[in-house]
């Protein structure tokens, strides 16, 4: 009944949000902020639920968007199709990645995912008749002509909130339980009939699929797409980032994460000119320090504290 | 016909035969003991059943269909359940959960899947302890924890590694009890591996298989074995 209510407060607070920040500048921060809600979320399914740390995911982004630039400068549709071309273009080279790289386990998996990132900004950098190489492309806006920015962050929101939403669908269901014992332990989860490679697979697929969308979204928004922008490892690193802040294998952990990351990141810019990287540094080891289960842990710690039962975030 | 057939099983790693030609049957509803001392193979035998081994040679026969070849977790559908020596819990999550994903085998529908939780809590007594975290459990309830999430997806029978291991007597004494709950109540079959010869365990045993070296030293009923002048021998060396 609560958390209905609490839901339904939020729900209004979101759709509002742009007729309550006004000026572009806001809107444009609640959109960066919306789209790491999406990416953090949709790695979350791999690295946080699985397990699978994956430190590649600019891989998949960077391909969702590269899919909406290339229909732009190729075709005559409207780039928006990149949406749904994205994870297409995608799901295939995820699931021959996966196939290879699941082999490996812990940290090499994750070395394995660092490589098929800088194999795909190598591809996009010298496959210059499809991606302009290092020039990029820029994309003619479609449907909008980029001076309002309130359909851009309605656009946004449905796939921030469909990526939520359907982590949280996941977290319930013998899916999510499956992908949260593989992580505790693989050998148990074949001992107790959990086929670990198809269930590492699956979560890939979705993980890969939604950051490609998110990577769609971007192109669309930011009209202009080029390795160093939408594949570098900084990416990849950044995503990764909103999950472990906010909380790893928790729904609410990347939400959290996306929303102090961003913003405390676009406020530190505005305020302390050059210290910017610094004092944001500086905030993340505090996080860690003293959160080190992340945004989420420490809420329900601090719930424990007042003597609340204690809050569970994940499921 | 039996439940469990193993014909001439062989693992090699490398120079050394863990096991060797080693065979043997488990029928229907029957407790097995498999003991020897440290070192004897037990634990290869478990790994081969369950896949988590590739066996060099032989045959393993469960309910019909050879095993050799399928992924561990074919053979947890199939049927066999196992608990590790080292036990594993899935720690980041809670006695009931580890439970719940073991019946999420024999079903995908979330209600389904919770009922069966339940009732294997319930037949394990580990209810009471059901949102507890599964790493902050002691040694005794975390093996207990092991044989409930194996119990929870439906096997017809449960390899029980080095079940003792570690147990207080009062722990034991559980332990025995819920093993002769799994056969008398359940109707499942258990092969349990166990490293010293200790009467308890092997008053609960209908046939008792030793192992040494890998090969199977004798085979018969508890007391037949534990008179066996050679079994003697394997744990205790020869007399002078």
């Amino acid at each position: 009944m609560r958390s209905r209510l609490y839901l339904s407060t939020l729900a209004i607070f979101l759709l509002a949000a742009p007729f309550m920040f006004t000026a572009r500048y806001s809107q444009h921060v609640l959109i960066l902020v919306l789209l790491y809600v999406a990416l953090g979320s949709a790695w979350n399914i791999l690295g946080g639920f699985a397990g699978q740390l994956s430190l590649g995911h600019a891989a998949f982004f960077g391909i969702g968007a590269y899919s909406a630039a290339v229909i732009a400068s190729k075709t005559a549709l409207s780039p928006w199709w990149g949406l749904i071309a994205g994870p297409i273009v995608v799901l295939p080279i995820a699931l021959v990645v996966g196939r290879i790289c699941f082999r490996l386990r812990g940290p090499y998996f994750t070395l394995a995912t660092i490589a098929v990132g800088e194999v795909v900004r190598l591809v996009a950098l010298n496959w210059s008749e499809l991606t302009g190489g290092a020039v990029g492309v820029v994309i003619r806006p479609s449907g909008f002509n980029g001076t309002s920015k309130v359909p851009y962050y309605y656009i946004v929101l449905v796939v921030a909130v469909a990526t939520v939403g359907l982590c949280q669908l996941i977290s319930r269901r013998k899916l999510g339980y499956y992908l949260m014992a593989i992580r505790e332990d693989q050998e148990t989860a074949e001992s107790i009939g959990v086929d670990t490679t198809k269930y590492k697979l699956i979560a890939l697929a979705i993980s890969a699929s939604l950051t490609a969308v998110a990577g769609a979204f971007y192109a669309n928004y930011f009209l202009f797409v080029d390795p160093t922008i939408v594949l570098p490892l900084a990416l990849s690193v950044e995503i990764v980032l909103m999950a472990i802040v906010g909380g790893l294998g928790t729904v609410a952990g990347p939400v959290l994460g996306a929303l102090l990351l961003k913003l405390s990141s676009e406020i530190f810019r505005n305020e302390f000119a050059q210290a910017n990287l610094l004092i944001y540094g500086a905030l993340l080891i505090l996080i860690i320090l003293f959160m080190p289960d992340g945004l989420t842990g420490g809420v329900r710690r601090v719930a424990a504290l007042f003597g609340r039962k204690p809050l569970r975030v994940s499921a | 016909m039996f439940l469990l057939e193993v014909k001439n099983l062989t693992k090699r790693f490398g120079g050394v035969v863990a096991v060797d030609s080693l065979s043997f049957s488990v029928s229907a509803g029957e407790t097995v003991s498999i003991i020897g001392p440290n070192g004897a193979g037990k634990t290869t035998v478990f790994d081969l059943i369950t896949g988590f081994h590739s066996a060099t040679a032989g045959e393993i026969i469960f309910d019909g269909s050879n095993l050799i070849g399928k992924k561990s977790h074919q053979i947890a559908k199939a049927g066999i359940g196992r608990t590790f020596q080292l036990v594993k819990p899935l720690r980041g999550l809670s006695v009931f959960e580890n439970v719940l994903v073991g019946a999420f085998a024999r079903t995908g529908d979330r209600g389904e899947a919770r009922r069966v939780a339940e009732d294997v809590l319930d037949f394990t007594g580990l209810l009471s302890l059901r949102d507890a975290q599964a790493d902050g459990l002691p040694i005794g309830l975390r093996k207990r924890l092991e044989l409930a999430r194996s119990l929870a997806t439906g096997p017809k029978l449960i390899l029980l590694d080095e079940v003792m291991s570690g147990l207080n007597p009062s722990e034991s004494k559980q332990a025995i009890e819920l093993i002769k709950r799994l056969r008398d109540e359940r109707g499942i079959s258990a092969v349990a591996g166990v490293e010293h010869v200790m009467q308890v365990v092997m008053s609960i045993s209908d046939r008792v298989i030793v192992l040494n070296h890998g090969k199977k030293l004798a085979e018969g009923r508890p007391e037949e074995v534990a008179s066996n002048p050679e079994v003697v021998e394997a744990y205790l060396g020869k007399p002078d």
